[in-house]
């Protein structure tokens, strides 16, 4: 189970029409509970460094995700995932996006379509390497529980 | 020793921590160690080779090794080497 506070949520979706027909991507931060349910509290938007057609790939370098480690360590918070649009698709993963994909991060998709978002949808990776959705919450998850090292 | 850092999606297999301090000459080095004290990080590094996977890159600093002497890139005591998972995806 995933929860996004809405003003990060709201932030995501900008981002994600704002760079229509490109794709946007990001980080995530924020709190997870033993259970393994997540509340997002922080997003940061990252440069598509995807050369070429940024309109169906994105790509983050190496230096901005070692900035987002640091900054998850700084603050206190988890990096929880990895955020990108999909510019006139749906918010479902490709098999680019699974051949690449982290175990552990929470891949939040946004289907966007000319001025608005259609919808966000999250995945995970499960044992088998196979995407599996998160359910979404709109009541925020206690956020009482981080860890730093 | 040099610190190592190791990216969050990872820490489950090195007990939760993020950084880990290994005695050695190189990155090779390094991620040999470092595989024979958490055995479960191997399948994520290395291929059925034994060398990097393509989707892992590790950088001395802020340079990837990739750029400097690969697996032979030399370790100090001060180095920071940080393993980093590539991002990508897209819609096709």
């Amino acid at each position: 189970m995933i929860f996004i506070e809405p003003e990060t949520l709201s932030y995501i979706k900008t981002q994600a029409i704002q760079t229509f027909p490109d794709e946007c991507c990001g980080f995530l931060f924020g709190t997870e509970q033993s259970d393994g349910s997540r509340n997002i509290s922080t997003a940061r938007e990252v440069h598509n460094a995807k050369a070429g057609d940024k309109r169906r790939r994105f790509e983050i370098t190496g230096k901005d995700y070692m900035l987002a480690e640091q900054f998850a360590l700084d603050s206190g918070l988890l990096m929880l995932g990895i955020y990108h649009s999909h510019p006139g698709h749906p918010a479902i993963p490709s098999e680019h996006d699974r051949v690449a994909a982290q175990p552990y991060f929470s891949y939040v998709i946004l289907s966007v379509v000319q001025d608005r978002v259609d919808h966000t949808r999250s995945w995970r990776l499960n044992e088998t390497g196979s995407f599996e959705e998160e359910i979404f919450t709109t009541e925020q998850i206690n956020p009482s529980i981080s860890w730093q090292q | 020793m040099a610190t190592v850092i190791i990216p969050t999606p990872l820490r489950k297999f090195t007990n939760q921590t993020a950084k880990l301090q290994v005695d050695a000459g190189t990155v090779g080095e390094v991620i040999e160690k470092i595989t024979l004290d958490f055995p479960e990080l191997k399948k994520h590094l290395l291929d059925g080779q034994g060398t990097l996977r393509s989707f892992v890159n590790i950088f001395s600093g802020d340079d990837d090794i990739r750029d400097l002497q690969a697996e032979k890139t030399p370790v100090q005591q001060s180095s920071i080497i940080s393993i980093v998972p590539a991002i990508a995806g897209g819609t096709r």
